[in-house]
């Protein structure tokens, strides 16, 4: 009776929208969080930018004839870029032929064979080694490799620094990170997959590369791309371990000392208050840059498309 | 007596095993799995060896120079130089690192996972962000150089403190980013529910349920960031970190944010670089680097394992 005489108040939207107050300070808050999101597009268009621009200036102001001169001399106004992609894709060539097999081969294991405390103790073994500076794998590379592994490869051509000890110890650096990667990716292979292999009576061998393996095959293609892409921009490794700091001529014989892209950068900018030499040495710096950047991108956007299938199966 | 049975029953099941693989022994899988164990112990002995050579070439410098190694400036000549200023340095570089990128990245990452819809730009940001991961540090150097050393010339001083800073801070946001939305990530929605439930806006909820929760695996992706750029070197060596030696009084802040320095790494790499008498201090300064960075990491792995939530 009473209720239809003093029909309750209808609660509307306004009332359960609290006090304006506090809706400001959503907003704002909001707003911040936006602003620190919007922070990564910022600094993605600066390096874009200023790669472009001063690569542009390069590009624009250098008789286009220097670029495939034999030879990388900065300073001396030859730039002959396939010196140092040459340089760069040998380092990683070598880098992926020492990783590929020691992270794979530790992958498998860890993730098929080794018991839980086993895994248990290596895995976080491994993540902290992959920590280790490159500038020390660089000086091990130049100091204990060089003589040791790389005079044996190519005996008598070695005085220190060559393309082959950088290769190696970029290998060294990327394993962990290889076998890390691979790993995390077998061990998520469901254990229904294992299970049914078992029962149809394969043997362990067979069921980790033959099951397992493939199943996780997307994994592991990322990860061999990554550790490639990280193998192309690493710098320090090369800087101190390949030689050539002043510039190099075309050489695909790793036995002699080269140059790589990246160490081209920092033999640019070593050792001088400005980035001296001729005028087109400094924009020069950027056009290197650029085309790394692409390099690393394009390997990275696939590596990406690989892990995005993995997580689609399962 | 007592262990006939015993005897017999494992020779039991090893007639069974016996039979189930055919009678023999399946030599492929043998080899098969020690050549895997002979990969991971050499995969791990590589680097053992690694750790080896830098301890017992670094430990005797160490122990023979004592602190002085450590609070020494850099100096031409290798008996007298230390890494004095370049661990001021390197701290510096860290300050930098925690005071710009750990705010903004942990925002961004707030962002992404607690208030943005999946709409185009969220997804642009995603992508920008994993990408940004995968650039080479060098390219970052570039960055620095083209914006802070050349163009911002007049605020940063140049090749200055200011801009090996906020390159090392730029570098390492996008992990801060990518670590700490896996933790938020990692929080339940049925917290989230639970407080929208009670009346609480979205900003209570993230401030009071969702960091909290959360906290754990954000402070291990930062350690971990830190880590990552205590041992970074090719930036800095293209945003100037000095090379070789300087000796500068600073009188101020500006002054030395805006001066000329050096990192740990740096003088690493610089000494590598010099005659072998520099050998021994850069095993030392090896060591003190990397003691630095395995506690650092070993810190963030136990904080990991400790605070380490099933839900």
């Amino acid at each position: 009776m009473t209720a239809s005489e003093h029909p309750p108040a209808r609660i509307s939207i306004r009332d359960l929208r609290g006090s304006p107050a506090r809706r400001r300070r959503e907003l704002a808050v909001r707003a911040l969080f936006l602003s620190a999101a919007s922070v990564s597009i910022l600094v993605s268009g600066l390096i874009i930018l200023s790669l472009v621009g001063q690569a542009w200036s390069f590009i624009s102001q250098v008789d286009l004839v220097l670029l495939v001169e034999r030879g990388w001399f900065p300073r001396r106004d030859l730039y002959g870029i396939q010196t140092i992609v040459a340089g760069t894709l040998m380092v990683a060539g070598i880098g992926m032929v020492v990783a590929a097999p020691l992270g794979l081969g530790a992958a498998i294991y860890l993730s098929e064979y080794a018991s839980g405390r086993v895994r248990r103790t290596v895995k976080p073994i491994l993540e902290i080694l992959a920590g280790i500076p490159s500038v020390v794998l660089g000086y091990f590379a130049l100091q204990i490799i060089s003589p040791t592994v790389v005079d044996t490869v190519c005996p008598g051509a070695t005085e220190g620094s060559n393309l082959m000890a950088a290769g190696i110890g970029v290998g060294i650096l990327i394993t962990p990170l290889i076998a890390s990667v691979a790993e995390d990716a077998m061990y998520a292979v469901p254990r229904s997959l294992r299970e049914a292999s078992y029962g149809l009576g394969a043997r362990k061998r067979t069921t980790s590369l033959r099951i397992v393996f493939p199943a996780a095959i997307s994994g592991i293609v990322a990860a061999l791309i990554l550790g490639m892409s990280r193998g192309i921009g690493e710098t320090m490794v090369v800087s101190i371990a390949a030689g050539a700091t002043g510039g190099s001529l075309f050489t695909l014989n790793p036995c002699e000392p080269g140059q790589t892209m990246t160490a081209a950068m920092t033999a640019l900018a070593t050792g001088s208050d400005q980035v001296r030499g001729a005028t087109l040495a400094f924009p020069s710096l950027f056009f290197v840059g650029l085309l790394l950047f692409a390099f690393t991108l394009g390997l990275n956007l696939i590596a990406d498309r690989f892990v995005r299938r993995v997580r689609i199966a399962y | 007596m007592a262990s006939t049975p015993r005897a017999q029953a494992m020779t039991g099941a090893e007639a069974v095993r016996r039979a189930l693989q055919g009678g023999s022994t399946d030599w492929r899988s043998v080899v098969f799995q020690t050549l895997l164990v002979l990969l991971l112990v050499l995969t791990l002995g590589i680097l053992a060896w690694l750790l080896a050579v830098v301890f017992v070439n670094g430990i005797p410098v160490l122990a023979e120079r004592g602190t002085d190694f450590l609070t020494s400036p850099l100096a031409s000549r290798p008996q007298l130089a230390g890494v004095g200023q370049a661990i001021v340095g390197s701290l510096y570089l860290m300050v930098f690192v925690a005071l710009i990128s750990f705010p903004l990245g942990i925002g961004a990452a707030v962002y992404l996972e607690e208030y943005a819809r999946d709409s185009w730009f969220t997804r642009l940001i995603n992508t920008i962000v994993r990408n940004l991961a995968g650039v080479p540090s060098i390219v970052y150097g570039l960055l620095g150089l083209a914006v802070f050393v050349v163009a911002l010339a007049d605020f940063t001083g140049g090749r200055s403190l200011m801009s090996g800073g906020l390159t090392m801070a730029i570098l390492v946001l996008p992990i801060v980013i990518i670590t700490s939305a896996e933790a938020l990530r990692a929080v339940p929605g049925s917290i989230r529910e639970a407080a929208f439930g009670v009346g609480a806006t979205r900003w209570e909820v993230v401030r009071s349920h969702v960091l909290p929760y959360a906290a754990p695996g954000i402070l291990t992706g930062t350690i971990l960031s830190m880590a990552r750029a205590f041992g970074e070197t090719a930036p800095l060596i293209l945003v100037g970190a000095v090379v070789g030696g300087f000796n500068v009084q600073y009188d101020s802040v500006v002054g030395t944010l805006q001066g000329r320095y050096t990192a740990l790494p740096t003088a690493v790499y610089d000494w590598a670089r010099k005659p072998p008498t520099y050998s021994g201090n850069v095993y030392a300064a090896i060591v003190v680097l990397i003691v630095v960075l395995l506690l650092v990491n070993a810190l963030a792995i136990y904080l990991r394992n400790r605070f380490e939530r099933r839900w």
